[in-house]
């Protein structure tokens, strides 16, 4: 313990007063926004190897499901595109998993670790440390659906016919967009309400899966299905990407053509994020003023 | 320059009055509880000079969390009002959010998966430090406060002492003007507990001008630390000075303790001097007679009517032939000053009702 090693860095700013240096232009607060969302993520980024437990829950799990309904599908001679369409279901389950685990859940879980009075307290916009645990969240379930797609198209032979490339890969990010807006919503819903996340959590789980068609087209479900299409982003980004990596065939059983569904993921990624945005500066609100939900133990 | 007792540093120069680091008005903030509302804080009225460590002393329940959590932009007032460097708390939360940072006794902060150097890079990105200048930072900080491999150790593992020297580490990364030290030392062992303590001392004095406020329950750790010390009870502020100023409220004689060799004649000897109130033998424990070193030495407690009065003292002692092994000023405690305004001591008041 060294006086010469506390030495000030540039926050210290020997020359500038406290006023001074509360007082940050336009590029101060786009780059502390920009590393911030960067901090944020990386723990998930860092820590996803850390952990290979996940390699049996958000892997061979799901995978387990998803073989179950190649294997019913084969035993029906159901088309082929059927188990195409399972095994893409079984690939968005990772990402959708990540959402409800690692987004809708996390600043329950934050509150409770007291990690986010220090987020309140810090000088950054809480939405970055949203977009921080959505990109970080991104990047690592996205290794996780990568090794689920390979293993699953080459043990049951998938043959995937696409025509749209760019609009297959659009569709799949803007699903993608739009399920971690949907994410980012139910983090400051759970924290203002779930008072049992894990119940939460898991009623998010089945029901979301039946209604969303992750094992079946979605339109073989009616009005719920329409329904489905309509609020979810997985339901809709699921139906357009089986339309465009099943090219011809899925069409049969699609709700709307994929340049409708993908313009209908643009309108809910933009209304989730104001969603989102909303209910953080609420939950902000009410937290100063009632003091809950920032107050540990409370 | 000597300052006078109970004046803040900051009212060193009249003619250049500096900013005040903190100031609170009236403020009052109040629970919605059944089946009735808590007053938390009743009209703190407060100010803190630039580069001061002052401490709000207090039983759980007192108010002091709270008070952190306004200042800290956590939390609302009811009314009154509180600035931090100038900025209102209610409006001019960025402003503050940006230059100053806040460390809570028992702190779980953070992710356990990461490594120490990680976990603080990552808190170092919340205040805008770029990439490089985190690393560095947390290198220079991981090094001050005696991390050595541990640096590279998973969060998970670290023992409570050397978590809290970490997020003492993460209250430092922004090179704050304000830090707010919520009760650093809750649940630490003596050692850990003194390391943390010398880190904020050490900090305060490589970094000049930076204000500290610090909530304890522990009576010592304020009068160690603290320049001047608030006394809080039920939301109000009872007595703020220097811990020495506070102590001599509650203490009018002066009272010291001798230890004595060849002295034969006994306390009573010394009772009849004058401005000599009471003198008797000091307790065993108290006297270092048990050395082995076969000397005679006898331990007496005196209470004078003034300090002056020593001198008298010590020149009868001499005349007596005996000599003078040892001489201690016994102070009062911060507890002595609690329990004369209160009534009560801090155990007491913690087992009745309070919200903090």
């Amino acid at each position: 313990m060294s006086t010469a090693s506390w030495a000030v860095g540039r926050h210290g700013r020997s020359s500038q007063g406290p006023r001074e240096a509360a007082t940050w232009d336009r590029r101060q607060i786009i780059a502390t926004e920009l590393r911030a969302i960067r901090g944020r993520s990386y723990p998930r980024i860092a820590g996803m190897f850390r952990e290979p437990s996940w390699i049996f829950f958000e892997i061979l799990l799901p995978f387990l499901t998803t073989s179950a309904f190649v294997f019913v599908y084969r035993a029906l001679q159901a088309p082929p595109q059927y188990v195409g369409f399972v095994v893409l279901g079984g690939v968005m389950i990772a990402f959708w998993l990540n959402v409800v685990w690692l987004m809708a859940g996390q600043l329950y879980w934050e509150k409770d670790q007291g990690n986010l009075e220090l987020y309140f307290a810090a000088p950054m916009d809480m939405m970055s440390v949203l977009f921080g645990m959505a990109f970080g969240g991104l990047i690592m379930s996205s290794t996780r659906a990568a090794v689920v797609l390979v293993v699953a198209s080459v043990l049951y032979g998938v043959v995937f016919s696409v025509q749209q490339w760019l609009l297959l890969v659009a569709v799949f990010l803007l699903t993608l967009f739009a399920l971690y807006g949907l994410g980012m919503v139910l983090a400051s819903l759970f924290l203002l309400w779930g008072r049992e996340v894990w119940h939460l959590n898991q009623l998010l789980q089945e029901p979301v899966y039946f209604v969303s068609g992750v094992n079946f087209p979605v339109n073989r479900l009616g009005l719920l299905g329409a329904l489905a299409v309509a609020t979810l982003p997985l339901a809709v980004g699921l139906d357009a990407m089986r339309q465009l990596a099943f090219a011809g065939p899925a069409a049969a059983t699609a709700f709307l053509p994929p340049e409708g569904e993908a313009a209908l993921l643009v309108v809910m990624m933009v209304v989730f994020l104001f969603l989102a945005r909303t209910m953080l500066r609420l939950m902000e609100r009410l937290a100063r003023r009632e003091g809950r939900l920032t107050v540990r133990g409370r | 320059m000597k300052l006078p007792e109970g004046a803040a540093p900051g009212a060193r120069d009249a003619a250049n009055p500096p900013v005040v680091a903190i100031e609170t008005s009236a403020l009052r903030r109040v629970y919605s509880a059944k089946p009735r509302a808590i007053v938390a804080l009743d009209g703190i009225d407060l100010v803190v000079q630039p580069g001061e460590l002052f401490g709000l002393l207090g039983p759980n329940g007192a108010g002091k969390t709270t008070l952190i959590k306004i200042l800290t932009t956590l939390l609302l007032p009811t009314s009154g009002s509180a600035r931090v460097f100038g900025f209102d708390v209610v409006d001019e939360t960025k402003q503050i959010r940006r230059i100053m940072n806040m460390v809570a006794g028992g702190e779980q902060s953070g992710y356990g998966l990461l490594k120490v150097r990680e976990q603080l890079w990552m808190f170092s990105q919340f205040y805008g430090l770029t990439a490089a200048e985190g690393w560095r930072k947390v290198d220079q900080l991981v090094e001050a406060v005696g991390f050595g491999e541990q640096a590279e150790q998973k969060v998970s593992t670290l023992s409570t002492g050397e978590r809290q020297k970490m997020n003492l580490a993460r209250g430092f990364l922004n090179d704050p003007w304000v830090l707010f030290l919520d009760e650093p030392t809750l649940g630490l062992d003596v050692g850990a507990a003194r390391t943390v303590r010398t880190l904020i001392r050490e900090w305060q004095a490589a970094v000049p001008g930076r204000t500290i406020l610090l909530t304890t329950h522990y009576m010592a750790e304020a009068d160690q630390l603290c320049e001047r010390v608030a006394i809080v009870d039920r939301g109000r502020i009872l007595a703020i000075g220097t811990p020495a100023e506070l102590k001599r409220r509650v203490q009018k004689e002066s009272i010291f303790r001798l230890e004595l060799e060849n002295f034969a004649a006994g306390p009573r000897a010394l009772a009849d001097l004058p401005g000599v109130l009471t003198a008797v033998a000091a307790s065993a424990a108290d006297t270092s007679s048990g050395d082995g070193s076969g000397r005679d030495v006898v331990g007496i407690k005196l209470v004078l009517a003034e300090d002056a009065v020593l001198s008298g003292v010590v020149q009868a002692v001499t005349s007596m032939g005996a000599q003078i092994t040892a001489l201690q000023k016994s102070e009062p405690s911060l507890e002595d000053v609690f329990v004369e305004l209160v009534g009560q001591g801090f155990a007491e008041v913690e087992s009745g009702e309070g919200q903090s």
